[in-house]
Order: structure tokens, then C-alpha cells, then sequence
């Protein structure tokens, strides 16, 4: 039991990440955030690598794209539609929980 | 400690191929993935398959846990017989070291002691790793989104003890919850997460911000929604009402000739942030009951003096 209070980082819409710190939150190496780049996974701001900026959505979804392809040995375009996929789900599972609500 | 039914865990038979082994395995950990299924005990049926696949699928492995005889019963209170595992050589493959700490004590039990990775061993592949990120749910109320909040979290975590023997560790982490946070928004714990492996960096806690239900506020995003039920002659007539915010009770118009299911917004209400959320309010048209007589009477006389065909368009005779 502590009594310190941690403050961490809100992962909203006014975060951003470097190329470093994606690849370093996925423990894994920076080619392979650009290869999720260039399967459009992951769509970050600016031209060069050395200026991208990505949002915090990118973040959560380069981390979880980690784990789909190393516990389902998916190759990227799998990653690519199972994101998709669950994306839309969760925003119609999100619209049949309000409607859900009204009709209480 | 008990027995594990590995082959039970994947549904397969004693006798199953090591192709059929892997189909299992893919099957289910697509099924139960955590970031797929939303099956509340997923994550645990992941980790059980997990384990029973980097046995099943490694020949050394399966040989020296078949060895324990067709017998034994999951459940069932297990020792290892006092010869088992002489004669096996475990090469270690297939074992990630980011897993450590996720095997059962069972597993530990036969495979723990020959596992170079888990102990630090220079020789091995995973000498150096970033530890495992760590995710939980902060439950709070939607008020707390309004105005901050530090919230006690307990957490309950596999970790690895001085002699490598995998415990449970309980902590209590005290976290500051900013004002303005959203259903699903994540924060980020730098360092909080499972300490790395030969020196490797610690992993990151995320903690998914999740609002208790409320009995009458439904969030979404930023803004917040509301049923306010109001009286045919509030609704007809308009009237001024009193509505209940996060922040406050609010005096609201409601404009004449307001109809059910209307939504009317009060800007800047929602959850706070540049820019705030908006607070919608949709009208539910609610009947006064009529039980007494003198309610049963005033029905009738309005139902003499208002001339209303609510099904004109349904093009039907009106009785």
C-alpha cells in the first residue's frame, strides 16, 4: 500500500507520438511501425518519419495489432481487417448499448 | 497444486496429430484472444491454452507430460512422481521470455526448473527484454469525469519471487484521474507495468477509463444524454422545468408544442475540454394515470372538446 498518488498520461486528442516512442511501447523495432504505417494501419501526421506524429488511437492499436500477430501469427493484412473489424463492432456494439438505454 | 488436463484444454484427443494440436490452438486463441472475445474470461481461457499449446506443440515437452500417465483428473491434487522428468531434455524453445509469470504452478512445476529464460540465463535469446505492459478497468462515476478525481486501484498481478517461483502480488496504486476523461479513454503509467528481464526496462500500466452506469445519464464521447419526462401541458403549453446536470440542477425551457422523443441541448454541459461536451435533453411524453373518478372525467371531457386523430395518416376510419 502506497500512499503516493501517480499521475499518468491521458491518451487523448491532444497526445501525440514520436515513430521512438511507438516502436518503444511495442517493445518491438521502429521498421515495423512503418510497415503498419504502410499498410495503413497507423496514419500519422507529417511527411518525413522523422516528423511523424501519431495520435494516441495509434498507439493503442499499434500495441494491440502487436499482440494479434504474435499470438495469432497473423501477417499484417490480417492485422490490418481483424482492426478494422473489431473497430466496427465496438461502435455498433457502443450504438446497440444506447439504444438499449432508451428503451429501458 | 493441481493437475491440468492439457489435453482437455484444447479439446483434442491424447492421441491428436501435432497438425490437429495446431488447428486447436489457432481456433482457440482466436476465439478467446483478449483483445477479440469479450467473453468475460477470456483472458484466463487464453493464458490456460497458451500454456497447454507451448507444451502440446513442443514433442519434448508433450512426451514428458504424457509420461504422467491418461489418469489423472484436471483438479486433481499433483505431485510429480519422485523419477519424472530423468531422462527429457527441455531445449527451452517456444518459450517467450515477455511471458514469464503466466504459466500455471503446475506448469512451473514440471517444465519451471529447466526454463534458462525465466532464470536469467545469459545463454538465452530473451536475456535482455522489456517487461510485459499490464492493462486494467478504473471504474468511477461520471461525476469524477467533471471535476478529477484520485482514485485507489488494486491490482492483481503474477510476478516472479527472489527464487523464480511465480506468486501473486496484490498492490494498491493511488491514481490521479484528470478532469475530462471519456468511456474507453486509456492513461498510460509509464514504468508501472512488469519490471523488465536482465535489465531491461520496466512495461507501462493502461488503465481504461469505464463509468459505473447511471441511472439516468448515458455518455457518449464527450456529451451526455438524458430522458426527461414531462406532462402533456408542459410539453403543449411549454414550461420552464428543473433538470439535473453532473455540475448542478439547470432551469430549462421547454418550448410550446414540444413533441415526445424532442432533444433539446444545453451547450457546454457535457464532459469539460476545450471544447466542453454538449448535455441533450430529449423529451418522454408521459400520460397522467386515471384511477380516480375525477380523472377518468377529465379524460372525457377532453376527449368531447379536443378534436384529435393522432392515426389520421394510417388512412382508417377514426373509431
Amino acid at each position: 500500500m502506497t500512499a503516493k498518488i501517480l499521475t499518468g498520461t491521458l491518451l487523448d486528442d491532444q497526445v501525440h507520438f514520436s515513430l521512438t516512442e511507438i516502436s518503444e511501447a511495442c517493445a518491438t523495432r521502429r521498421e515495423w511501425v512503418v510497415e503498419l504505417v504502410e499498410e495503413g494501419i497507423l496514419e500519422p501526421s507529417g511527411e518525413e518519419r522523422s516528423h511523424w506524429q501519431f495520435s494516441s488511437d495509434s498507439l493503442s492499436r499499434a500495441i494491440c495489432a502487436r499482440r494479434l500477430q504474435r499470438d495469432l501469427e497473423l501477417n499484417l493484412a490480417g492485422v490490418a481487417l481483424a482492426l478494422d473489424l473489431m473497430d466496427e463492432i465496438e461502435s455498433l456494439r457502443n450504438r446497440l448499448r444506447n439504444t438499449e438505454l432508451l428503451n429501458e | 497444486m493441481d493437475y491440468k488436463d492439457y489435453y482437455k484444454l484444447m479439446g483434442v484427443e491424447r492421441d491428436a496429430s501435432q497438425d490437429e494440436i495446431k488447428r486447436a490452438y489457432r481456433k482457440l486463441a482466436r476465439k478467446y484472444h483478449p483483445d477479440v472475445s469479450k467473453e468475460s474470461d477470456a483472458e484466463l481461457r487464453f493464458k490456460e491454452v497458451g500454456e497447454a499449446y507451448a507444451v502440446l506443440k513442443d514433442p519434448e515437452k508433450r512426451a514428458a507430460y504424457d509420461e504422467l500417465g491418461a489418469d489423472w483428473k484436471a483438479g486433481q491434487e499433483f505431485r510429480p512422481p519422485p523419477d519424472w522428468g530423468t531422462g527429457f531434455e527441455f531445449s527451452g524453445s517456444g518459450f517467450d521470455g515477455a511471458n514469464a509469470g503466466a504459466y500455471s504452478d503446475f506448469f512451473e512445476q514440471l517444465f519451471g526448473q529447466s526454463m534458462g529464460a525465466r532464470r536469467g540465463d545469459p545463454s538465452s535469446r530473451h536475456f535482455q527484454a522489456r517487461g510485459e505492459d499490464h492493462h486494467a478497468k478504473v471504474l468511477i462515476d461520471l461525476e469524477d469525469a467533471y471535476s478529477g478525481a484520485t482514485r485507489a486501484i488494486s491490482l492483481r498481478a503474477p510476478a516472479l519471487d527472489a527464487s523464480g517461483h511465480v506468486i501473486t502480488k496484490d498492490r494498491t496504486l493511488n491514481v490521479k484521474i484528470p478532469k475530462g476523461v471519456m468511456q474507453g479513454q486509456k492513461i498510460r503509467l509509464s514504468g508501472q507495468g512488469s519490471p523488465g528481464h536482465g535489465g531491461g526496462t520496466a512495461g507501462d500500466l493502461y488503465l481504461e477509463i469505464e463509468f459505473r452506469p447511471h441511472k439516468f445519464y448515458r455518455p457518449d464521447g464527450k456529451n451526455i444524454h438524458m430522458s426527461l419526462p414531462v406532462t402533456p401541458w408542459e410539453a403543449a403549453l411549454g414550461s420552464t422545468v428543473k433538470v439535473p446536470t453532473p455540475i448542478g440542477s439547470v432551469d430549462l425551457k421547454i418550448p410550446a408544442g414540444t413533441t415526445n422523443g424532442k432533444t433539446l441541448r444545453l451547450k457546454g454541459r457535457g464532459i469539460p475540454g476545450s471544447p466542453p461536451g454538449d448535455f441533450y435533453v430529449t423529451s418522454e411524453l408521459t400520460l397522467p394515470p386515471a384511477n380516480s373518478d375525477a380523472e377518468k372525467e377529465f379524460y372525457k371531457t377532453m376527449q368531447q372538446e379536443m378534436p384529435y386523430n393522432p392515426r389520421g395518416h394510417l388512412e382508417v376510419s377514426r373509431s
